[in-house]
C-alpha cells in the first residue's frame, strides 16, 4: 500500500479494515464518496421512522407510564436501533469519508440525544445527512426547524413579549437558539454581533416550534408567540413572520463569517489542531465562492497539500478511534452494540455531547491521561477478537507504511497474538490520523 | 442458541458473575463430559519460566546460571517454599504450596509440547491444537466430542463468546466467559505500552501520568521489588465464578482457562510477581469455589515452553524449550515433584541453552483424559492424533 492510501484511509476516512480495496487513485476514491444516494445506516423494518411514528411511540410509552406501566420499551428500542444502525454502517461500512462528515457535521450541529429522546436518530438522518454534500443553508435550515434541535435549544418555550400569548402570560423570550446559532452555528463571536443582535435574532425565531402530539407533526409555525414586528440583526432587517426568520438563516449561512468559521473547522479537523491559515483561506474561498457548497468544500479539503503530510498530525477522537479498531479488527455489524458502550466508556457518548457547542478536535482534548489508560483496557478487551490473526500483517493491511518498526518490533515480540494486537491498537500511530 | 440465553441469565443473576467478569486478562470456556470428575486447564500464554516458578535450589550449577533470579533458598528472608529439599515454589505460590502439602499438587519439570519452536504463536498453536500441525480445533474439544450427554446436563452454551481459545474449538458445543468492556491489561503489556509510546510527544505523557494516577506506578511495572501486588484480579474473579459453575449439579465438568502475561524478556524477577500471585490466588479461589468437589477436580496448569536456563542481558530471560507444568486438585496424587529431572550441568541443556525436556505435555494430558474423565481410548486418541510415542502418564491422580 502506498502512502497516500494509507492516509486517505486515516486521515480521511474511518481506518482500514484489512481486506477494503486499495485505491489506485486515492484522491478519486474520496471523490466517489461524496456522490448523491450513498446508502445511509440500515434500520429494522418495522422501526418507527417518521415523525407522526416517532411521536406516536412516544406517546405509548406515556400511556403505558401513566397507566403503571414501567419503562419506555419504544424509546429504548428506537434508541438502541439508531445508534447501532449510524455505528453498524461506520464499523463495516465502506464511505469513511462520507461518515467522516456525517459526523463531523452532527458534532457541528450538536444536540445531546438524552435531552431529544425517539427524535435524535430522525435528527442526524434527516436534518444532517441529507445535506452533508449539499448546501450549507439547507442544513441549517433542516436544523434549526427540526424538532430536536428546537427542543433542545428551548425555542419551543421562546414567546415574543409583544405577541398574544406574551401579552397574556409572563413568559417571554429564550435566546438560547438564536445565541447559539450565531455563536456556534454560523458567523461567531468574531462577526462582531452584540447583545442587541442575539435578542434580535431571537425575537425573529418566536414560534418557531413543533408539535408532536397531532399532525401535521413536525415542525409548527406559532403566530400566536411570534413577535411583531421588523428586526434588525447585523445590521440586516428581517421582517415580521415566519418568512423573516427563513432569510435570516439564509442570510447567517452565507455570510463571510460563516463561511470563515467553517473553513477553520474542517481544516482543524480534517488537517491540523492549528489550521494553517493557506489551507482555511482555500476552504474560505470554496465556500464563498459556491454560496456553501459543502460538497465542494469536502473536494477541496482533499486536494489540500498540507492535508496529506506525513506524520499524521491529528489525534483520533474516541469516536475515531473505537470505529478504526473494530474496522481493523474487521469486527462483525453486530458490535455496533458494543462500540455504543465503549464509546461511553472513551468519553465520546453517541449522539450526547456535554454542550451543544459538541465534542472537541484537538489533540489536547483527547489524549488526557486516564483516557489514554481507558483505551489500552478498552483495547486490550476486544484483541480478544483478533484471536488467531497475526498482528504485524493486520498492522500492514490496515496501516500501511504509516505503522512505525518499532511497533512491528514491538508486536513481534508480544507474549500473545493478544498482546499484539493490543501493541498495534495502542500504538501512537494508531491513535492519530 | 435462544433457548440457552435464559440458563444464562439465571446464572449470571445467580452467581452474580456479571460484574466479576468484566475483567478481559483472563478468559475462561466451559464444555460438557460425562461423569462426576471435574477437570480445570489453564493455558499461561507467553512462556512461564518453569526454573523461576520451581526452582532447583539444591542443584550444584544452579545459582550460577540464574544469578539474580535464584531465590533464597527455603527458611531465609524471601526464600523459596520447599518441595522436599531438592526444588523450591516461587514465595508468592503460597496455595499452591498448601495443596502440596495435602499432597494434592504434582509440579512436573521438564516438561515440553511436541514442538520445539520457541515462536509464541507456534508453540501456543501447536499447544492449543494437541498435533504436530495447526488445526482448526483443540484437543480438549476433540476429547470431548461424541461423549454421551450426562442425564440432566444443562446444554453449556452458556453465552456466545467473541471468540474461543483455540483448544476448545471444534464440534463439541462449549460456552465461554468473553469478558466484555473495561478491564486492566497486566502490568508487563502496560509496560510495554508504556515503553512504545514513551518518545510521542502527546500520547507517551498522557499514558504514563494515567497510570501513575490508576496507581500503575513504576513498581506495579516491574521496577521495585517492593512493592505488593494487590490481591485478586481477574483470575481470581474468573476462577470463582468458574468453580461455582463446575461445582453446580447440571453444570459444566470441564473449563478452560487463559491467563497472560508471563513473557518476561526483563526484569523477571519483579514482573513475575503479579501473575504468579495472580496465579496461586486464582487457584485457591478455584479450589474453595468448588468446595466439595474439589476431590472429584484436576487442574493441569500450562505454558508454551519454559525460558532460557541463563540471564539475559536485561534481567530477564528468553523463550526456550523445557518448562514446568502442575498438576492440582484434591483428585490428583501430589505430594511430590514429577517428571525427570534433566540436570542443568555442562552438556545437559537442551542446544546448550534450555532445560532440556523429559516430559511430552501431551503424556501428561492424555494421562488426565484416560484416567481422570475416565475417557475412550479412542477420545483420547483423536484429542492428540500422531501421539503414539506420547503413551498417557500414569499415576498423576491419587488410587
Amino acid at each position: 500500500m502506498d502512502l497516500k492510501a494509507a492516509i486517505a484511509a486515516v486521515r480521511f476516512g474511518q481506518g482500514r479494515r484489512p481486506g477494503d480495496p486499495i485505491p489506485t487513485d486515492p484522491v478519486a476514491w474520496l471523490d466517489s464518496q461524496l456522490a448523491p444516494g450513498l446508502p445511509g445506516p440500515a434500520l429494522p423494518e418495522d422501526l418507527p421512522k417518521d415523525l407522526p411514528a416517532l411521536y406516536l411511540a412516544a406517546a405509548e410509552d406515556t400511556e403505558r407510564l401513566r397507566t403503571g406501566g414501567q419503562g419506555r420499551p419504544n424509546q429504548q428500542l428506537i434508541n438502541r436501533a439508531e445508534t447501532t444502525a449510524a455505528l453498524g454502517l461506520e464499523i463495516a461500512g465502506d464511505q469513511g469519508f462520507r461518515e467522516r462528515l456525517a459526523s463531523f457535521w452532527t458534532n457541528h450541529f450538536s444536540i445531546a440525544r438524552s435531552r431529544v429522546q425517539y427524535v435524535a436518530g430522525h435528527y442526524v438522518r434527516e436534518a444532517i445527512r441529507p445535506h452533508v454534500t449539499g448546501r450549507f443553508e439547507d442544513m441549517l435550515m433542516a436544523v434549526v426547524r427540526h424538532p430536536a434541535m428546537l427542543g433542545y435549544l428551548d425555542n419551543t418555550a421562546s414567546v415574543g413579549p409583544n405577541s398574544p400569548a406574551g401579552q397574556r402570560g409572563r413568559r417571554g423570550l429564550n435566546e438560547n437558539l438564536a445565541r447559539e446559532v450565531l455563536e456556534l452555528h454560523t458567523v461567531t463571536p468574531a462577526s462582531g454581533y452584540g447583545q442587541a443582535d442575539v435578542t434580535a435574532f431571537a425575537a425573529v425565531l418566536t414560534g418557531w416550534s413543533f408539535d408532536g402530539a397531532r399532525p401535521p407533526y413536525g415542525f409548527l409555525f406559532r403566530p400566536n408567540a411570534h413577535e411583531p414586528g421588523e428586526k434588525t440583526v447585523l445590521g440586516r432587517r428581517f421582517a415580521e413572520g415566519e418568512q423573516g426568520g427563513i432569510a435570516a438563516l439564509h442570510f447567517l449561512a452565507n455570510h463571510d463569517a460563516t463561511h470563515r468559521h467553517l473553513a477553520t473547522k474542517l481544516v482543524r479537523h480534517f488537517v491540523a489542531d492549528d489550521p494553517p491559515p493557506a489551507a482555511v483561506q482555500t476552504i474560505h474561498g470554496v465556500l464563498r465562492d459556491t454560496r456553501g457548497d459543502l460538497g465542494a468544500a469536502a473536494k477541496a479539503l482533499v486536494r489540500l497539500e498540507a492535508a496529506w503530510d506525513p506524520p499524521l498530525g491529528k489525534f483520533r477522537s474516541s469516536h475515531d478511534y473505537v470505529v478504526a479498531a473494530l474496522r481493523a479488527l474487521e469486527a462483525p455489524i453486530e458490535v455496533a452494540d458494543r462500540a455504543f458502550g465503549g464509546l461511553q466508556y472513551l468519553g465520546q457518548p453517541m449522539w450526547n455531547p456535554p454542550a451543544p457547542i459538541g465534542f472537541p478536535d484537538t489533540s489536547r482534548d483527547w489524549a488526557a491521561p486516564e483516557m489514554m489508560v481507558r483505551r489500552i483496557e478498552w483495547s486490550n478487551g476486544i484483541a480478544t477478537r483478533g484471536a488467531g490473526r497475526d498482528a504485524a500483517a493486520l498492522a500492514e493491511a490496515v496501516l500501511g507504511p504509516l505503522c512505525r518498526p518499532e511497533t512491528l518490533r514491538a508486536a513481534s515480540r508480544a507474549g500473545s497474538a493478544r498482546d499484539a494486537l493490543t501493541l498495534v491498537l495502542t500504538s501512537p500511530e494508531f491513535h492519530r490520523r | 442458541m435462544s433457548a440457552h440465553q435464559p440458563a444464562f441469565g439465571r446464572r449470571t443473576a445467580l452467581l452474580g458473575l456479571a460484574a466479576a467478569l468484566t475483567l478481559p486478562r483472563a478468559r475462561v470456556a466451559f464444555a460438557e463430559a460425562p461423569g462426576e470428575a471435574r477437570l480445570a486447564v489453564v493455558l499461561l500464554r507467553g512462556g512461564l519460566d518453569g526454573l523461576f516458578a520451581v526452582q532447583p535450589y539444591g542443584e550444584a550449577d544452579f545459582r550460577e546460571l540464574r544469578g539474580g533470579l535464584a531465590l533464597p533458598e527455603p527458611g531465609q528472608e524471601g526464600g523459596l517454599l520447599d518441595l522436599g529439599g531438592r526444588f523450591g515454589l516461587h514465595p508468592r505460590l503460597t496455595q499452591i504450596h498448601a495443596m502440596y502439602l495435602a499432597n494434592e499438587a504434582l509440579p512436573i519439570h521438564a516438561v515440553a509440547g511436541n514442538w520445539r519452536s520457541r515462536s509464541h504463536f507456534t508453540a501456543q498453536d501447536l499447544l492449543e491444537s494437541g498435533a504436530d500441525h495447526l488445526m482448526s480445533s483443540g484437543w480438549l474439544n476433540r476429547a470431548l466430542s461424541t461423549l454421551p450427554a450426562r442425564p440432566g446436563a444443562q446444554p453449556t452454551g452458556l453465552s456466545v463468546g467473541t471468540d474461543l481459545p483455540l483448544m476448545m474449538r471444534g464440534p463439541t458445543r462449549v460456552g465461554t466467559y468473553a469478558p466484555r468492556g473495561a478491564g486492566t491489561p497486566p502490568p508487563d503489556l502496560l509496560a510495554r505500552i508504556a515503553e512504545l509510546n514513551a518518545a510521542d510527544p502527546v500520547a507517551g505523557p498522557a499514558i504514563a501520568e494515567g497510570l501513575q494516577a490508576r496507581g500503575y506506578a513504576i513498581s506495579t511495572l516491574g521496577m521495585d521489588a517492593t512493592a505488593r501486588p494487590q490481591p485478586g484480579g481477574a483470575f481470581r474473579a474468573l476462577a470463582i465464578a468458574a468453580g461455582r459453575l463446575l461445582a453446580q449439579p447440571d453444570g459444566p465438568r470441564v473449563a478452560a482457562f487463559e491467563l497472560n502475561g508471563w513473557d518476561t524478556h526483563s526484569a523477571q524477577a519483579n514482573r513475575l510477581n503479579a501473575p504468579l500471585f495472580q496465579l496461586d490466588e486464582g487457584l485457591g479461589a478455584l479450589k474453595e469455589a468448588l468446595g466439595e468437589h474439589w476431590r472429584r477436580t484436576a487442574v493441569l496448569v500450562v505454558t508454551e515452553f519454559g525460558r532460557t536456563v541463563r540471564v539475559n542481558g536485561t534481567g530477564g530471560t528468553d523463550h526456550g524449550t523445557g518448562g514446568v507444568a502442575f498438576v492440582l486438585g484434591g483428585a490428583v496424587a501430589g505430594g511430590k515433584v514429577g517428571g525427570a529431572w534433566p540436570g542443568l550441568a555442562q552438556g545437559r541443556l537442551f542446544e546448550n541453552r534450555d532445560l532440556a525436556p523429559t516430559t511430552d505435555l501431551r503424556s501428561l494430558a492424555k494421562g488426565l483424559l484416560r484416567d481422570h474423565l475416565g475417557l475412550p481410548g479412542q477420545a483420547v486418541a483423536r484429542a492428540f492424533p500422531g501421539s503414539e510415542a506420547a503413551a498417557p502418564m500414569a499415576g498423576l491422580l491419587r488410587a
